[in-house]
């Protein structure tokens, strides 16, 4: 039994039908076409689906899409500014933060939540930040100095 | 499947009493929506509690504390007062997952998924904590070392739902603390689980302890034992050692892959005691 949901997604009002069964990230995938937001696990353990929630970061996996009725959704879609990469974005291709590239809008999304709550992360703090975010090409060395130093950007702009 | 998301606790309860078919309660997800990928559940109901006022609340009541059943596991962390009054069931329930999952994960679900191994319930049966249930009968009022019935069994009836977490109030120089055992560092399922809360007198006496252990027995388990041998004590030395005896002799886990049964009893002294510490240092120091 379809249902009409309408939520705010990257800052425009969005309807859509959705089955009870599916996921945000369904909906986000299949019916929206914003593909940016991957599906590795579907059970919340790798990271590679997060968006932001109401200003809470979260697997979209692990969201029904009939959830999202009157919520505000961001994901890596609206990450750039126009043609203006963010920062991170940015750090990360400079420092070659990805390989295959299927984890990095997750980490992206992760991390940018972390950097507007917290500035100036630790190492350790990013780490664990980060901690359900699952890579398996780079062994997250240069995804945690690229959120270091877009960080550290950040905070002389 | 249908999907509801009523506003008003009546109207889920009529809803999940109400439905001829399985019905599931949704809080923060985590658990249901990886059982339904699965197929371990083919429900035909689904009710969203979270736009319900009361399951999202953390209310001071009296003294202690009224947490909503669906409140996350990052908004008690980022509650101060809450985080001050017990540093223990909030470090348990931080432990849960990613910070993806804080985001979602609550401590109504972690206590209804009813795993052996959940980390927030041992922290909340040392706390002393009873959880308000919402049914067609009306509400009652359930200690959560009585809650969990079996690994994924629960004391709930048709159409009952756990509305909110109620921890007491908090006297002077009361620590509480929570530890597990995993192989690494974060992300992982408890081994062993080991919750402690009490009190001191003015004289640094233990006048009051409770003691919980996780993932050592078919459900989360109450050790009075182990609270026995610290009440009357300063903590000293003997006093922990048989406290830490205590909790060992209560196990009766199995063996799986995370650990075998002589080594989760011989961990669950060690966890026991050394959460007892954190919370004897916190009760001293306030």
């Amino acid at each position: 039994m379809s249902r009409q949901v309408s939520a705010t997604i990257n800052g425009d009002a969005v309807d859509f039908l959705c089955e009870p069964e599916e996921t945000l990230l369904d909906v986000l995938r299949d019916r929206l076409a914003l593909t940016g937001s991957k599906e590795g696990c579907g059970s919340g353990d790798c990271g590679a689906c997060s968006v932001m929630l109401d200003g809470r970061l979260v697997c979209s996996c692990l969201v029904l899409g009939a959830e999202a009725e009157g919520r505000v959704i961001e994901t890596i879609e609206g990450m750039a500014d126009g043609k203006g990469l963010h920062p991170l974005q940015r750090h990360f291709l400079e420092q070659a933060a990805l390989q295959c590239g299927i984890c990095t809008p997750g980490f992206l999304v992760a991390a940018k939540a972390l950097l507007d709550r917290d500035p100036e992360p630790s190492e350790t703090e990013v780490r664990y930040w980060l901690a359900g975010n699952l890579c398996r090409c780079t062994g997250y060395d240069k995804i945690v100095r690229a959120v270091l130093s877009a960080a550290a950007e950040m905070r002389e702009a | 499947m249908r999907f509801e998301a009523p506003e008003t606790l009546d109207a889920a309860v009529t809803l999940l009493h109400g439905e001829a078919g399985l019905a599931r309660p949704l809080a923060g997800g985590t658990d249901l929506l990886v059982q339904l990928r699965a197929g371990a559940v083919e429900p035909d109901l689904i009710v969203d509690l979270k736009r319900i006022p009361e399951m999202r609340q953390i209310a001071a009541v009296d003294g202690g504390f009224r947490i909503g059943a669906a409140v996350t596991g990052a908004e008690l962390g980022e509650h101060p007062d809450l985080k001050k009054a017990w540093p223990g069931v909030v470090e348990a329930t931080e432990l849960i997952g990613s910070t993806q999952i804080q985001g979602r994960a609550s401590l109504g679900g972690n206590l209804c998924n009813a795993s052996p191994a959940a980390d927030s319930v041992p922290a909340m049966i040392a706390a002393a904590a009873a959880v308000t249930v919402a049914g067609p009968d009306g509400r009652r009022e359930v200690p959560v070392e009585e809650f969990i019935a079996g690994p994924g069994q629960t004391c709930l009836a048709k159409g009952e739902i756990v509305v909110a977490v109620n921890l007491p109030p908090r006297p002077d120089h009361a620590g509480d603390a929570y530890l597990r055992f995993i192989p690494r560092t974060e992300m992982d399922i408890a081994v062993v689980g080991a919750g402690v809360s009490l009190t001191l007198d003015d004289g640094g006496l233990c006048t009051h302890a409770r003691v919980a252990l996780g993932a050592v027995a078919a459900t989360p388990i109450l050790v009075p034992a182990a609270a026995d041998a610290l009440i009357g004590t300063n903590g000293d030395e003997d006093a922990l050692t048989r406290m830490a005896e205590a909790a060992s002799a209560a196990c009766r886990p199995i063996d799986d892959k995370r650990g075998t049964k002589a080594y989760r009893i011989k961990v669950a002294g060690v966890m026991a005691r050394r959460a007892a510490e954190i919370a004897l240092e916190r009760a001293r120091s306030c």
